[in-house]
């Protein structure tokens, strides 16, 4: 039950649909008209048996449930199953035995000391690229709604990067940290040595750096989205309480848009504890010595390119855990009005 | 997005839960291969390699195919995009849709695919082996699995040298019919020279990068050549925590430390942009390097080697016969044309990359002798050594590269110690293949 309402606040639409049916179906002093609700009810219950209220409802929700069944909630839990097992891919006349292991794939992946580093690494990843992205979203969207020339230029050029390859970006990267790239001629002899991307200390805030600039235009969107449904009548009744700019975004953006900041918390967190694309280019492999190894491109080598997926499943059912502890934390502190 | 989000985390708590009722079992399906597959006739599918010259080789020899033999005819294709052709036919074999044969089949992926169910032996076809040996000598056995069977047929192989640019060599005052490269000493010092006249940022740059393979273009060449071919893993055992492979380790490190060697990885191809003078790369560098007055030497050894006597690494793709495939007797059939002599000779004349043949240099001489620089290739070819065999081949050389990658290119800890890790490490791995 308590997932349900966390997923309702986890989302603005969800949160404010739900708000919008407490309204009409009678959430705490609305009586009466709860009252006249129930009233209609006998037809529907009669009909609703097994199926419930809208039996149509389904019909028309199906393509969406056989998807998630199909492409997350299956591969979800094969991949427990795979994690207990002595398991690797076969051709499909192959016969093979698949023993229950137990624990075995867990301890034989958590003492390999690379895994426990991805993980830290990731973790310096997010501590860097959440927070980071959720205030350069808040603040670059807020002042973009504000903005008056070139609107449209601006929105553009902040979603062009989320909307570019990796691929592709990555290069251009590669050019302005390397050695002699310009961030380091521009720095001249503060540049650290060995440079951003071969340097064990700077590899992963380097990359944390570029997903939170390459995925910035997507949080800007949803902020923006979040912004038209401030009230103006609060930012007009907090200046005609004397608060400045500064203070009406502290006290009239900030909590206005708090829906939108649980979500962009949420997906933030989800993508960046899924790191692959950027260890696997920029810094080649998640060098320099595994600096900028993630969990994820070790389930890669592992699972893909060694032949143990038993072993990458492991670290996959963790992570999973692991970003499910996080996202239940965020939810607690910056989602928690919602609950009520 | 967001909904991803909440129905991944709600999922995720229900399996969560079910992980105690998870004993069961997933259902894998039954049967086997049949060895009527083996004789079996009728049109197959094949796999080539993306590039241009593959293709343009492969195009010829399937058409050449078809227009005698009409009731077996096969459809030859470009493998599928992908993040590496091991992945695409790893998938396919899983799936049950592979081809039935692959003309790029990485001897790294071959142990893999084997376990995998998704590899024919080919020693069980009565002519099987003895095509196999009788074609490519003794280099077959190094792709022989731990039972002695083929399951890949050796088919070419892109020895390894050392490419210099000429130009750059004489720019430094150096000898560029003639540079000092042979021995770790004078390796270091050209290098150096080179570097210290400002010719070239670096003096060599191989990928520094972590991925598994990239061993096989520094450490492997020159272990093999210090060794006289001895390969990183024979007889289950690491190799290479011996003198040679301290020496080997300590001479690239040496290169890293000096900065004569770069530690970043390169974006474009460092020895076309003059960003290094030397590289090391296999003979289809020979029509990629047009633009560059270029000279080729074997890789270097401690006291120096000649070249009639220097080995190196292999490099080879070889072909794959599939399990999925249903014809398997034209499959056979049409690997034996498509690594005919005459195939081989229009692969050779094409590509530049060399037939894993005995006897290639005096089989094709008229070719070398029109083609004088892959001469020096086609000798080399004769010595080479291969990745390990084995189901763990890609764990056993990331574990490599992983110490690699700390003691060398970064210089931490020591070389003897960092190798003796990895020693263990793979022995470990072996003794699990």
């Amino acid at each position: 039950m308590s997932t349900v309402h966390e997923a309702a606040a986890a989302s603005p639409t969800a949160g404010r649909s739900e708000e919008a049916h407490r309204a009409s179906s009678g959430g705490p002093g609305s009586g009466h008209r709860a009252g006249r609700r129930r009233g209609d009810d006998p037809r529907g219950r009669r009909r609703g048996g097994l199926l419930g209220k809208n039996p149509l409802g389904l019909l028309f929700s199906a393509p969406y449930l056989v998807f998630v069944l199909a492409v997350f909630a299956y591969p979800l839990v094969y991949a427990v199953y795979i994690a207990f097992h002595d398991y690797f891919f076969t051709a499909p006349g192959a016969v093979v035995a698949r023993p229950f292991v137990g624990l075995d794939n867990f301890v034989t992946a958590f003492t390999d000391p690379a895994v426990i580093r991805s993980f830290g690494n990731v973790g310096v990843f997010l501590v860097i690229n959440v927070p980071l992205t959720v205030v350069l979203s808040m603040v670059l969207a807020t002042a973009l709604d504000r903005v008056v020339h070139f609107r449209g230029f601006l929105r553009v050029a902040f979603y062009v990067p989320y909307l570019t390859a990796s691929v592709a970006v990555v290069a251009v990267w590669l050019f302005l940290f390397n050695g002699d790239g310009l961030v380091n001629q521009v720095l001249g002899p503060l540049a650290p040595t060995p440079s951003w991307l071969i340097n064990s200390a700077w590899a992963m805030p380097s990359i944390a750096l570029f997903v939170t600039w390459k995925q910035l235009g997507f949080y800007i969107l949803l902020y923006l989205a979040a912004l038209q449904n401030v009230p103006k009548e609060l930012y007009e009744a907090a200046s005609s309480d004397g608060a400045g700019p500064i203070r009406s975004f502290f006290t009239v953006t900030v909590p206005g848009v708090r829906p939108a900041t649980v979500l962009v918390l949420l997906v933030s967190t989800v993508t960046g504890a899924n790191l692959f694309t950027e260890p696997y280019l920029l810094t080649g492999g998640g060098g320099p010595n595994g600096a900028s190894t993630s969990p994820v491109l070790l389930m890669y080598q592992k699972g893909i390119e060694q032949g143990n997926p038993d072993q990458a499943a492991a670290i996959g059912v963790v992570l999973v855990i692991l970003v499910l502890v996080i996202a239940l934390l965020q939810n607690r502190f910056a989602g928690g009005k919602d609950e009520r | 997005m967001q909904r991803r989000t909440r129905f991944t985390r709600r999922a995720t708590l229900g399996a969560t839960v079910l992980v105690a009722a998870l004993g069961l079992t997933a259902c894998s399906g039954g049967g086997g291969a049949s060895s009527d597959a083996l004789t079996a006739k009728g049109p197959i599918t094949i796999w080539y390699s993306n590039n241009e010259q593959e293709v343009s080789w492969g195009k010829a020899m399937v058409e050449a195919w078809n227009a005698d033999h009409p009731d077996e005819q096969v459809k030859g294709q470009e493998i599928p995009a992908g993040k590496s052709s091991e992945e695409v036919i790893g998938a396919a074999i899983t799936a049950g849709n592979a081809p039935c044969l692959v003309y790029n089949t990485a001897p790294s992926a071959v142990g893999q695919f084997q376990k995998q169910g998704g590899l024919v032996d080919l020693s069980s076809f009565p002519d099987g082996a003895s095509y196999i040996e009788e074609r490519s000598g003794d280099l077959a056995k190094q792709y022989q699995d731990a039972d002695g069977k083929y399951y890949q047929l050796p088919w070419k192989s892109n020895p390894v040298m050392i490419f210099y640019n000429k130009d750059l060599f004489t720019k430094a005052g150096l000898d560029a019919e003639n540079p000092s490269l042979s021995t770790y000493d004078d390796f270091l010092a050209t290098s150096k020279t080179l570097v210290d006249a400002g010719v070239s940022k670096y003096a060599i740059h191989p990928a520094p990068t972590s991925e598994f393979f990239q061993s096989q273009f520094d450490f492997m060449p020159l272990y093999a050549a210090e060794t006289g071919g001895t390969g990183l893993v024979e007889d289950g055992k690491a190799t290479f925590a011996d003198t040679a492979g301290e020496d080997v380790a300590t001479f690239w490190r040496s290169l890293y430390e000096q900065g004569l060697a770069g530690q970043e990885q390169y974006t474009g191809d460092s020895f076309a942009d003059g960003e290094a003078a030397m590289s090391i790369v296999g003979p289809w560098a020979v029509s990629v390097y047009k633009d560059v007055n270029w000279g080729a030497v074997p890789v270097p050894t401690k006291d120096g080697t000649s070249a009639d006597e220097t080995y190196t690494f292999s490099d080879a793709k070889n072909v794959g016969m599939y399990t999925a495939c249903e014809n398997q007797g034209t499959a056979w059939d049409f690997l034996k044309f498509s690594t005919s002599s005459d195939e081989d000779r229009a692969l050779l004349e094409t590509t530049g990359q060399m037939p894993i043949r005995t006897d290639l240099a005096s089989t094709y001489s008229d070719y070398f002798d029109a083609n004088p620089s892959y001469a020096l290739f086609g000798d080399q070819a004769a010595r080479t050594v291969e990745v390990p065999a084995g189901p763990n081949t890609v764990a056993e050389l990331q574990a490599f590269r992983d110490a690699w990658s700390n003691s060398v290119i970064f210089g931490k800890g020591d070389v003897d110690s960092s190798l003796k890790d990895a020693a263990d490490k793979i022995d470990e791995l072996a003794a699990q293949g």
